[in-house]
């Protein structure tokens, strides 16, 4: 695409969002919508003034750098929806433990904000980290300069305003009631075009790279594309009331949408929370322990094992309901495969510190990582087992289910993130290194600390509920009323809260660092091999 | 193994193509047979489609994130079925657009919540959680009761529900505010017009105690009342049930 149709491309993106916006405006008499229409507005008014000034100035000499400028705009989008989404999982864990704190205000409630912390945490810090990670990885491993241009800018800008117009949505009640798909059908419209666009700047640079072979972290990156784009598109099927409407009906109901939802629901814990994390471990561990990938045949069979078993396991979120029986029997087999693969991953990653164990004492950014890895192991063996259907008897509905979901969330997808944070910034930015060495560690403690802290709360109090539910005493009546399984909660709540209230804290640290990290002074500048061979139109 | 590999990731469409068709296979096989094998969906008496005023309260349901905390599906597990009842069918959520079986129990299992309390109950419940049971770590939800229904909104619902394959005829559609409103209000003259039009068994009276107006809470309590009580599952022999 030569640059000027590049622009016109950009432009008429920009502007379709913009009349769209407009219609809204003028159409609608719901306040959330009004709200939504002039964001659209705002965000794409601001894309075609840019996208106009840009396209008055002469054409700019061929680039011969890597394009690091969007990344950084996405580690910024990932600490900022980080520490949101954070603060607002813990105010949620104090509610639990006082209830009084919802202040019984409709925007207040549990209920409409819970989904702003699933959000935040996993489209906007976790989304985030993978868009901006993934456009540094693929230029490095192909030795190319990112695709697209400005598209790159949109991608990142729409994108974002996706994950604005989720959160601002939900306190105001705009919900599909999907869990994790919660977003209404404008969003997720938005959504699926801006996905379009950078799976194309994905295969574009691709296409130009000068390495013959595609890269390991990309192949799982590419599955982190594709598979979410297939997964939005069926799990987000929905009839609008009208187009001055917010509202929806999903177009499946009952079992099959119950069986839809749950496959899009863990196969985004799959190749949202996993697929691209693993991408990440694939280059930033290596690069960051200078060490090579221990196995390429384990490479292959981790990443096509996940890529196939992975979207049979949903209905293991439906085991002893009213989804037929086989398809339960089938999600719980395939769920203990999926151990092999998973393990297969962990093992590749482990062994590839051998020689480099001493930089795991030395070097907090890859101890943040080496535990990413081992957390993932423990995350993956605990879901296969949960899978298993008297074990999920004993597990489902209660707070284990959510104690699983962090020791993956906080232990695996946020430490890889936060250990490759540490090894990109100073990267992109051209630092020396990060500002303090001595705070990096007290954030690997302090979330390490949290993590432990929640989750092993969660397993205890998990693990309380199911057995009060389910004791019976001499005389076949129920020994505890559902009242006293809440009653016994109180006090794991209350720990629960703490430890992530550490986290918490440990992430602001982090933000801090990194902030101070980009205000410092820039490397010495020095000749290197470090310039893409493809470099640009 | 790896030579073969060796070429295909020398091409990044056919890996992608790759990817696709791998990852399909999955939702191919475990949800395209859901619709077509005959028995997934139970064939069962008394299942009707939601009342406007139902419906309402379901998307208020949905709106303020019930989900989140109540399940409603009981599980066929002895422990389930002895505390909340018989268990789910899933005949009971055919009509059920988006599903809401819930992940989690932080407070009980509503599938057949319907007539096992008061409204009043309902509504003091809702208003102050912790006034009717100590300890509980619910929000208050007193708005609803100070929200008036959106009952204009309604026939645009049914439209909706119509195209998604709810079976919502010309006449539910043309009547969707009126009987909105006229299911929370006894003094109406339209019973006859609602049970006609949608059976016998409607709960059809003031939900919220407040006889000035529908409100939020009218339609929400009127959605709870009627969670699980349409299909008489004691009366249906288990064999027939088996999946």
């Amino acid at each position: 695409m030569t640059k000027i149709t590049e622009n016109i491309t950009a432009l008429i993106c920009s502007l379709l969002v913009l009349i769209t916006g407009a219609i809204v405006v003028l159409y609608t008499s719901e306040t959330g919508f009004l709200l939504h229409g002039w964001l659209m507005i705002f965000f794409s008014a601001w894309a075609v003034l840019t996208v106009v000034r840009r396209m008055n100035r002469p054409l700019e000499p061929k680039s011969l750098e890597y394009n690091d400028e969007v990344i950084k705009w996405g580690v910024l989008g990932c600490l900022f929806w980080g520490i949101i989404g954070f603060t607002v999982g813990d105010v949620l864990a104090w509610q639990l433990a006082y209830p009084d704190l919802n202040g019984d205000l409709p925007w207040t409630n549990f209920g409409r904000i819970r989904p702003i912390h699933t959000t935040a945490v996993i489209f906007g810090f976790a989304g985030n980290a993978l868009m901006s990670t993934s456009f540094y990885v693929v230029q490095r491993t192909s030795r190319a300069r990112l695709a697209g241009g400005y598209l790159g800018w949109l991608v990142f800008g729409g994108y974002n305003l996706f994950v604005l117009l989720a959160v601002t949505g939900y306190p105001l009640g705009i919900t599909q009631g999907r869990e994790y798909a919660e977003p209404e059908w404008y969003a997720d419209i938005l959504l699926l075009i801006v996905w379009l666009g950078y799976f194309w700047i994905y295969m574009r640079t691709l296409a130009r790279r000068t390495e013959p072979h595609i890269y390991v972290a990309n192949w799982y990156y590419l599955a982190f594309i594709v598979v979410i784009a297939m997964l939005h598109i069926v799990n987000n099927l929905v009839v609008p009331f009208g187009l001055e409407y917010t509202k929806s009906y999903s177009l499946f109901s009952g079992v099959q949408d119950a069986m839809t939802q749950w496959w899009y629901g863990h196969n985004a814990a799959g190749f949202f929370l996993t697929a691209g994390f693993l991408g990440m471990v694939y280059y930033f561990l290596p690069k960051a322990a200078n060490r090579p990938i221990y196995s390429y045949r384990m490479s292959i069979v981790g990443f096509w094992g996940i890529t196939f078993l992975y979207l049979w396991v949903g209905s293991h979120h439906l085991h002893y309901t009213a989804l037929p029986d086989w398809v339960q029997i089938l999600g719980m087999t395939m769920s203990v495969i999926l151990i092999v693969p998973s393990w297969a991953s962990v093992f590749n990653a482990i062994l590839t510190l051998n020689g480099a164990w001493d930089k795991v004492r030395t070097d907090p950014a890859i101890r943040f990582m080496m535990v990413a890895v081992l957390f993932y192991g423990l995350t993956t063996f605990e879901g296969s087992f949960m899978a298993i259907k008297p074990v999920n008897s004993l597990s489902h509905y209660t707070d284990w289910t959510i104690g699983h979901v962090h020791a993956g969330a906080l232990g695996w997808v946020a430490f890889i993130t936060f250990g490759s944070m540490y090894k990109m910034v100073p990267w992109i930015w051209k630092r020396d290194g990060v500002y303090s060495i001595r705070l990096e560690a007290w954030h690997f403690w302090l979330a390490l600390t949290g993590t432990f802290i929640y989750v092993g709360a969660m397993w205890n109090s998990g693990i309380t509920q199911s057995l009060m539910w389910q004791t019976y005493d001499g005389e076949g009546n129920f020994l505890y009323s559902f009242m006293d399984s809440v009653d016994a909660m109180h006090g794991y709540y209350i720990a629960r809260a703490i430890g992530g209230l550490l986290y918490l804290i440990g992430a602001l640290i982090g933000a801090y660092n990194i902030y101070m990290t980009v205000q410092g002074p820039r490397k010495a500048p020095q000749q290197s091999n470090n310039l893409p061979v493809a470099a640009g139109e | 193994m790896s030579t073969a590999h060796q070429k295909l990731e020398r091409h990044s469409l056919k890996f992608t193509i790759m990817i696709l068709l791998v990852a399909s296979l999955g939702g191919l096989f475990e949800i395209a047979p859901l619709f077509t094998i005959d028995n997934t969906v139970e064939k069962v008496e008394g299942m009707r489609v939601y009342t406007p005023l139902e419906l309402a309260g379901r998307d208020i349901y949905v709106r303020e994130g019930c989900y989140a905390c109540h399940s409603q599906m009981i599980r066929t597990l002895k422990s389930d079925v002895d505390r909340y009842g018989s268990f789910s069918l899933a005949a009971e959520s055919m009509y059920d657009h988006p599903f809401q079986w819930g992940s989690k129990r932080t407070g009980p299992d509503l599938a057949r919540i319907g007539g096992k309390y008061s409204d009043d109950w309902h509504v003091a419940h809702l208003k102050a959680p912790r006034e009717v049971v100590k300890g509980s770590v619910m929000p208050g939800y007193g708005f609803l009761a100070d929200t008036n229904l959106d009952t204009d909104k309604m026939r645009a619902a049914l439209v909706a529900q119509s195209r998604v394959g709810v079976p919502y005829g010309e006449e539910h559609i043309e009547n969707a505010i009126k009987d909105t409103a006229a299911q929370a209000d006894p003094e109406a003259e339209f019973e006859d017009e609602i049970i006609e039009r949608y059976g016998e068994g409607i709960n059809i009276r003031d939900f919220d105690g407040n006889r000035d107006r529908v409100s939020e809470m009218d339609a929400l309590v009127a959605y709870l009342q009627m969670l699980g009580t349409l299909v008489e599952v004691d009366a249906l022999k288990k064999e027939e049930l088996v999946r």
